[in-house]
């Protein structure tokens, strides 16, 4: 009798991989919107046509802009005015530290973001001037000369002075990009910073109250507590993530979550250190799939030959 | 007492006190098995080490997991995935094999269903498996829980509401099944107990049942052949190894159930290391909140195609489909009038139901999974009622079936 087994193996795979299909890509392409990425272009945003002054920038922002008033430069010797969580009493959230923000953030981002914040972040739904709800970050209105000029000073000012772009770690990039809203809890990351290792219990506990006053101003400030990102990069997936830093509201509609207007390359790095968070033991598990897809192969090998033996008198 | 002489060996030693020779031929070198049969009856072996690996992988999530709403999500995610070494792999073995042992069950199903393993003195064969896939179900949806993940929980919800049965509005069974209003502490521990203990306990005396409703009617054939076990047996044993219909289970069998295996477990090992995710939800990996419901619920996928039974329909007349599909195919072998225990395709209109029903389950399944708006719902709705008029027609269409 002809062995009919190839022609079943392949009747039994082709209705596997259909259900499959059906259950798996084609179910989630119905359920989930799917969101291009604009590969990290801000291409809304007006791009920046002059050339920086690094030393008039300077000037700029530790004067006229003011932005040290509210932003600390800690690189530069300039600590916080005040600590995470008064500062979160005044503005609803930690104003970031600059020292790196230029190898950080998109350099059009920032340049936008300084001549009008609540449009280069996206979140003009719920910061409309025009109903006097301001942001709470100024806008820059010029110190008098050419705005554009001065506003590439400014930029060209913060990327000098930031490490650069590929000393940027992914945990720097996650704690300037997300830290400031989103704790991280599997990597001991707090809105406030890491969480230390206190000797005494009643210090961790100061410690857990000025987190939750943090996260109270917070939550009044954005409307709902930020997530704890630590399993993101499991129930999300990258391209979720990276479409949604890229661009909250093509995912969420009026979303408080701001764009985040980082770099691609930190972009990467975010979601690298979310990967560290919650796939831990992504590279022990690339390695050591191998060897033991490799010793499958042979054990599938002698169980072939031991069956081709035992059968040799039975047909 | 017996009478025990002075063992000559070890062998002989376990030999007067436990039979081992007889045993190993009952069991094995005598366990007589048809040579015409293809690897698709190597599936109970597939089945028996996936389920040793869901075992031996279980035993080790257990010493990590804690059975407590507040630490159950941690314990899985944080402790066994970073803390435990090695504890990701166990992890995911558990996972995929939980996912993997249901497809295999299906193919084992449809194999016996397309070969006719039932009929003629096979009914305990399929009665004892269709209680341990009723008693995998339970296992399954028992362990979802206890990740204590966003779709865990009102999975969870929604499975345990169906037993207010609808019009009957059984709360007060529902809140006994949960211990509480709404899955909480109670709920966790009891289905901790059912998944680590009760269950598995009745899967393995269940699974040594299926093995004994074997032994006296033997294994199907892909021919459908009657086989003369006893002559076909005396004919092995004098040497007529090439022209007997039977051949021993071990080595003879055994060995292309290993092969079989062989070549399944690097399709599992592939599932585990480089497509893990497949089998756990994403929702799942957000903790479970009750105060807020996930845009989509539905149930593994293994349970798609009941679920979508249950979906088109009103409550009441859903929840009926429902526990016509739970109990249906236990009852094949009875509905089955016909006299053939063949391949479908050498049965005229049982092979078209067979296709049809495969198909239609494949939908069943699809739809289940798909929201149900406008078309899937229609789409679901058909898929539904032709599952409950295949079966209603299968005894009609057997009934008159010739002998071959």
């Amino acid at each position: 009798m002809k062995n009919k087994e190839p022609l079943i193996l392949v009747v039994v795979v082709a209705f596997t991989l259909l259900t499959y299909w059906l259950v798996e890509p084609y179910a989630h392409s119905v359920m989930h919107k799917h969101v291009e990425s604009e590969q990290f272009a801000y291409a809304d945003l007006k791009p920046v046509s002059k050339t920086g002054n690094v030393a008039n920038g300077k000037d700029l922002v530790m004067g006229a802009a003011a932005c040290t008033g509210c932003h600390s430069i800690e690189k530069e010797g300039m600590p916080a005015a005040m600590d995470a969580v008064s500062a979160a009493a005044s503005y609803g959230v930690n104003p970031p530290d600059l020292s790196n923000a230029g190898a950080i953030y998109d350099a059009k981002f920032l340049a936008n973001l300084i001549v009008n914040p609540a449009h280069a972040l996206k979140v003009e739904h719920k910061f409309d001037a025009a109903k006097g709800q301001m942001h709470p970050m100024t806008a820059f209105f010029g110190a008098g000369g050419d705005i554009d000029q001065e506003v590439a000073d400014m930029v060209a000012y913060l990327k000098s002075i930031a490490i650069s772009p590929s000393e940027v770690t992914p945990k720097i990039a996650y704690e300037n990009a997300c830290g400031r809203c989103h704790a991280l809890e599997y990597e001991n990351w707090t809105q406030i910073g890491e969480k230390p290792a206190f000797k005494f219990e009643k210090d961790a506990l100061a410690f857990d109250i000025q987190v939750l006053e943090y996260k109270e101003h917070l939550t009044k400030y954005m409307g709902k507590l930020p997530p704890d990102l630590s399993m993101y990069i499991r129930s999300r997936g990258e391209h979720f993530i990276s479409t949604f830093i890229e661009n909250p509201q093509a995912h969420l509609e009026g979303t408080a979550m701001p764009r985040v207007g980082v770099t691609a390359d930190a972009a990467e790095k975010v979601i690298e250190h979310l990967a560290d968070a919650g796939d831990t033991k992504r590279h022990e598990r690339d390695s050591i799939g191998k060897s033991v897809l490799i010793y499958s192969v042979i054990f599938a090998i002698f169980a072939l030959l031991w069956k081709k033996q035992v059968w040799k008198d039975l047909h | 007492m017996a009478h025990f002489t002075k063992a000559t060996s070890v062998k002989d030693w376990l030999n007067q006190r436990l039979a081992i020779e007889k045993v190993e031929k009952v069991m094995a070198s005598e366990y007589w098995i048809p040579k015409n049969i293809n690897f698709l009856w190597a599936m109970g072996m597939v089945l028996a080490i996936t389920f040793a690996l869901l075992l031996v992988s279980g035993i080790f999530l257990l010493m990590y997991y804690q059975p407590d709403v507040k630490d159950a999500f941690y314990s899985v995610n944080y402790t066994i995935m970073r803390d435990v070494d090695f504890g990701w792999l166990w992890r995911h073995v558990h996972g995929v094999a939980a996912s993997v042992v249901f497809l295999i069950i299906y193919i084992h199903m449809f194999t016996g269903i397309y070969y006719g393993s039932y009929k003629k003195g096979r009914e305990m064969i399929w009665v004892s498996g269709m209680l341990l896939f009723v008693t995998f179900s339970a296992e399954a949806f028992s362990g979802y829980m206890l990740p204590w993940g966003q779709m865990s929980y009102w999975a969870g919800m929604v499975i345990t509401n169906i037993f207010s049965l609808g019009g009957l509005h059984l709360d007060g069974l529902v809140e006994w099944i949960r211990g509480d209003y709404v899955p909480a502490q109670a709920f966790l521990t009891r289905f901790f107990m059912l998944h680590v203990l009760l269950l598995p306990l009745a899967i393995m005396g269940l699974i040594g049942l299926h093995f004994a409703a074997l032994r006296i009617p033997h294994v199907n054939n892909q021919d459908g052949e009657e086989i003369d076990f006893d002559v076909e047996a005396k004919k092995y044993l004098a040497g007529d190894k090439a022209s007997s219909k039977v051949i021993r289970f071990a080595n003879d069998f055994m060995s292309k159930d290993l092969m079989v295996v062989g070549f399944f477990l690097i399709f599992f090992f592939y599932l585990v290391f480089f497509q893990y995710g497949f089998a756990l939800d994403p929702v799942n990996f957000d903790p479970a909140d009750g105060l807020k419901t996930p845009a989509h619920i539905y149930p593994e996928w293994y349970f798609l195609w009941s679920y979508e039974i249950l979906r088109p329909f009103s409550v009441n007349i859903g929840l009926i489909a429902f526990g016509f599909a739970q109990v249906i195919f236990v009852l094949l072998p009875w509905l089955d009038r016909s006299p053939n225990a063949v391949p479908a395709s050498r049965r005229g209109a049982f092979s078209i139901w067979f296709w049809l029903l495969l198909i239609d389950m494949i939908v069943l399944t699809a739809m289940g999974k798909l929201p149900p708006e406008g078309m899937f719902s229609t789409i679901g709705l058909v898929a539904a009622v032709a599952f409950i008029l295949l079966w209603v027609a299968l005894p009609f269409i057997t009934m008159n079936e010739k002998k071959v």
